[in-house]
C-alpha cells in the first residue's frame, strides 16, 4: 500500500526528502511502483499519485456570457420600464379577494384533477378489460369528452336546467319516483366547473393511464395472475406502480395544464383567479399589473408542481434503478463540500487519496 | 394415480385427460394425456414449439383448454362438476386453485419495484390471507433456504439472474404449493449461473413436492427426474424412466431430438 504510506507522510508536512529515506520498504513490498517525486526511471511508470486535470470547454464558456447578457437584458427592461406597474402589482399580489381566487383555483385544481386521474384510471381498466361492453363505454367515453370543446362542456352542464328541469331519482319509463330535484338548484356554477373539469381531464387520463399499463412487461401481470392474487390487487399494487413511470410525466403535464385550464370557467362568471383578476381590472384599467399577479401566481404553482413530479419521480424510480441519482439538493451539497475554502480543501483531500501538491 | 399410492406424500397428483389447445388456427397440444403423482419429479423435455409450455401453462390454468380437464388432486382445474355438466369456475375459485400450483418462469417475472422479502410475502399475504408477520417470518425461512438470507431488501435488478431466480423459486414456495411448475428456469441464464439454480431445484425434489419441470439441461434431467416425457408437435411421444428415455429411446422423434441435444463431450 504504497499511497497510504506517503499520505501520512504529506499529511505531516514531510517533503520528498523523507520520502526517499522511505523508499526502499516501498520498493521491496511492490517493485513496479515508481516514487512520484522522483523522474519516471522505469518502463511502466505508475500513474496513480498524478494529478488529473480536468478538460477544457471554451464554448462553454462562450455560451454562458451570451445568455448571462440576454438574461441580463430581458431583466433591466422588465425592472426599468415603468409600464410593468410592479407597484401596482406588489400592491395587488397579496390582497385579499386575489388570494380567495387563487384558493378557488386551487381547489378546482384538487378536486377535479384527483376526481380525474380517479375516473381515468377506472376507465382505463375498463378499456383493457376483456369485456367488450366495458371497453367499449370506455373508448365512447373517451370519444365524446376529447372530441368535444371544455368550453362547451362546461356550458352546457351549467345550462343542464334549460335542457332538464328537474332530475328524477327513479325507475326509467315508469312514474316511480324515489326523489325530484330542481336542476338549477343542483348544478351551481361549482359544480357544473368541476364536472366539466373532472370528466373532460377522466378522458384524457385514461388514455395516459392505460398507455402506461400498457408499457408494463405483460410476465408481471402473468406472474400475479399464477400466484393467485385477485385481480383489483393486481392492478393497484403490482402494475400501476411499475406503469407509474410512463404516467408520471405526461401526467404532471396535464396538471399543469389543468391549473391554468381552470381559468376557463371565469364564462361561468366563477370567481378563480383568472375571473377576479379580470373583474379587478376592468374597474381600476389596469390590466397588464393584474394579468401578471395571476401569471405570477400560475408560476408560483408550476413551479412547486415541478419540483413535487421530480421526488414523485424518484420515489416510482425504486428497483428500476440499481442506484438512484442524487437530487439537486445532493449534488449542491456535494458540490459545497467539495469546493469549500482553501483550508478544509487542504486537509480533506490530504486525507482521502493525493498526497501531491500540497506544500 | 395408482403411483400416487407407493408415495409418502398424497397431495399434488396432477390427471391430464385429453386435451386439445389450439392459438388461433395452430393446435398446440394434441390430445395429451399425462398423469403426474403425488411427490413425482416429472421432467418434460422436447424441441421448442412442443407445446411444453403450453401444456404447463394449462395446469395452472392460465390457459383455458378448448378440450379435456386437467384435475388436482381429484379436482377439477377451472371447472365444477355439477348435474352431470361442466360448470366454469368464479375468478376467485380459480385464483384460490392457483394457490395450490407454484409457477417458476423463464425470465423469473419478479416485481421489479418490489423488494425481494415483498416479492415473497405478496401472494402469502393477499391471496391467502396469511398474517403479515408469519409471512414474513416464513419469506426469511425460504430465503435462507434458498441461499439468500442477505438479500431480503434488495431489489430484483441489484441481483444476479441465478439469485432473482432463486427469489422466484422461494416466492413460489411461499404459498406451500401442492405442485410447482418449472417453465425452463435456467434458459435465462448464463452457464456459470444456471448451477446454483438447478442445485435449489434438486433440493426441493427431494422434499416430496410434486415438480414439473421442462428444461433442455438433459443431464439435470437424468439427475432428478423420476419419469422424463418427450413431447413434440404437441403430443407426447414417449414417457418412462430416466435410463429408459435417455439411454435407450425407442421412438424415433425421441432419438433424433436427444442426438441433437447431447453432445458426448458435454455429457454428465
Amino acid at each position: 500500500m504504497p499511497p497510504a504510506v506517503k499520505t501520512t507522510q504529506a499529511h505531516a508536512g514531510q517533503q520528498p526528502a523523507t520520502e526517499a529515506v522511505q523508499e526502499p520498504s516501498v520498493a521491496e513490498d511492490d517493485p513496479s511502483s515508481a516514487p512520484n517525486s522522483a523522474a519516471p526511471n522505469t518502463a511502466t511508470p505508475n500513474y496513480a499519485d498524478y494529478a488529473v486535470v480536468a478538460a477544457r470547454h471554451p464554448w462553454r464558456w462562450v455560451g454562458t456570457v451570451i445568455v448571462v447578457a440576454l438574461a441580463a437584458a430581458v431583466l433591466y427592461s422588465l425592472v426599468s420600464n415603468p409600464r410593468w406597474e410592479w407597484g401596482v402589482v406588489a400592491q395587488w399580489f397579496t390582497a385579499e379577494s386575489i388570494l380567495r381566487g387563487l384558493g378557488q383555483t386551487l381547489k378546482l385544481t384538487v378536486i377535479s384533477g384527483s376526481l380525474g386521474f380517479l375516473l381515468g384510471f377506472i376507465l382505463a381498466l375498463m378499456r383493457l378489460s376483456s369485456s367488450p361492453l366495458f371497453s367499449s363505454v370506455s373508448w365512447t367515453f373517451s370519444w365524446i369528452f376529447r372530441s368535444t370543446p371544455l368550453l362547451v362542456q362546461l356550458l352546457l352542464w351549467y345550462n343542464l336546467g334549460y335542457l332538464y328541469e328537474t332530475i328524477r331519482l327513479g325507475v326509467p319509463f315508469t312514474s316511480i319516483t324515489f326523489a325530484e330535484f330542481q336542476t338549477t338548484s343542483l348544478i351551481s356554477q361549482f359544480a357544473a366547473a368541476v364536472l366539466g373539469l373532472t370528466l373532460n381531464q377522466a378522458a384524457y387520463s385514461a388514455e395516459i393511464i392505460r398507455g402506461g399499463i400498457l408499457s408494463v412487461d405483460q410476465g408481471q401481470i402473468e406472474a400475479a395472475t399464477a400466484l393467485g392474487i385477485p385481480r383489483w390487487r393486481r392492478s393497484t399494487r403490482i402494475v400501476l406502480p411499475q406503469a407509474m413511470r410512463a404516467i408520471l410525466p405526461t401526467a404532471f403535464n396535464e396538471i399543469i395544464g389543468l391549473v391554468k385550464g381552470t381559468s376557463i370557467v371565469y364564462v361561468l362568471a366563477y370567481s378563480e383567479l383568472f375571473y377576479t383578476v379580470q373583474v379587478i381590472y376592468n374597474r381600476t384599467q389596469q390590466v397588464l399589473p393584474m394579468l401578471l399577479v395571476a401569471t405570477i401566481w400560475y408560476i408560483v404553482i408550476t413551479s412547486v408542481l415541478s419540483i413535487a413530479q421530480y421526488y414523485i419521480e424518484r420515489h416510482y424510480s425504486r428497483g428500476a434503478l440499481r442506484t438512484l441519482p442524487p437530487t439537486p439538493l445532493q449534488k449542491l451539497r456535494s458540490f459545497i463540500s467539495t469546493h469549500a475554502p482553501i483550508r478544509s480543501t487542504a486537509s480533506s483531500t490530504a486525507s482521502n487519496t493525493a498526497p501531491k501538491g500540497q506544500s | 394415480m395408482s403411483l400416487a399410492m407407493n408415495e409418502v406424500t398424497t397431495r399434488g397428483a396432477i390427471a391430464v385427460r385429453s386435451v386439445d389447445k389450439s392459438y388461433g388456427t395452430t393446435q398446440v397440444l394434441h390430445e395429451v394425456d399425462l398423469d403426474v403423482a403425488a411427490g413425482e419429479v416429472l421432467v418434460v423435455i422436447g424441441p421448442s414449439g412442443s407445446g411444453k409450455s403450453t401444456l404447463l401453462r394449462t395446469i395452472n390454468h392460465l390457459e383455458k383448454v378448448d378440450r379435456g380437464t386437467i384435475s388436482l388432486d381429484g379436482e377439477l382445474i377451472g371447472y365444477k362438476v355439477r348435474n352431470g355438466k361442466l360448470h366454469e369456475r368464479r375468478e376467485s375459485e380459480i385464483l384460490a386453485q392457483r394457490t395450490d400450483v407454484g409457477m417458476v418462469f423463464q425470465n423469473f417475472n419478479l416485481f421489479g419495484h418490489l423488494t425481494a422479502l415483498q416479492n415473497i410475502i405478496e401472494a402469502p399475504i393477499h391471496a391467502k390471507g396469511v398474517a403479515k408477520a408469519t409471512a414474513v417470518a416464513r419469506a426469511k425461512q425460504l430465503l435462507a433456504r434458498v441461499g439468500l438470507a442477505d438479500k431480503a431488501d434488495a431489489y430484483p435488478r441489484q441481483l444476479s439472474g441465478g439469485q432473482q431466480q432463486r427469489v422466484a423459486i422461494a416466492r413460489a414456495l411461499a404459498l406451500d404449493p401442492k405442485v410447482v411448475l418449472f417453465d425452463e428456469p435456467t434458459s435465462a441464464l448464463d452457464p456459470e449461473l444456471v448451477t446454483e439454480v438447478l442445485e435449489v431445484i434438486k433440493d426441493l425434489a427431494k422434499s416430496g413436492t410434486t415438480l414439473i419441470i421442462v428444461t433442455h439441461e438433459i443431464g439435470f434431467a437424468r439427475d432428478v427426474a423420476d419419469r422424463i416425457v418427450f413431447m413434440d408437435g404437441g403430443r407426447v411421444v414417449e414417457e418412462g424412466t430416466p435410463a429408459e428415455i435417455l439411454g435407450n429411446p425407442r421412438n424415433e422423434r425421441t432419438k433424433s431430438f436427444l442426438s441433437k441435444v447431447i453432445e458426448p463431450a458435454f455429457n454428465i
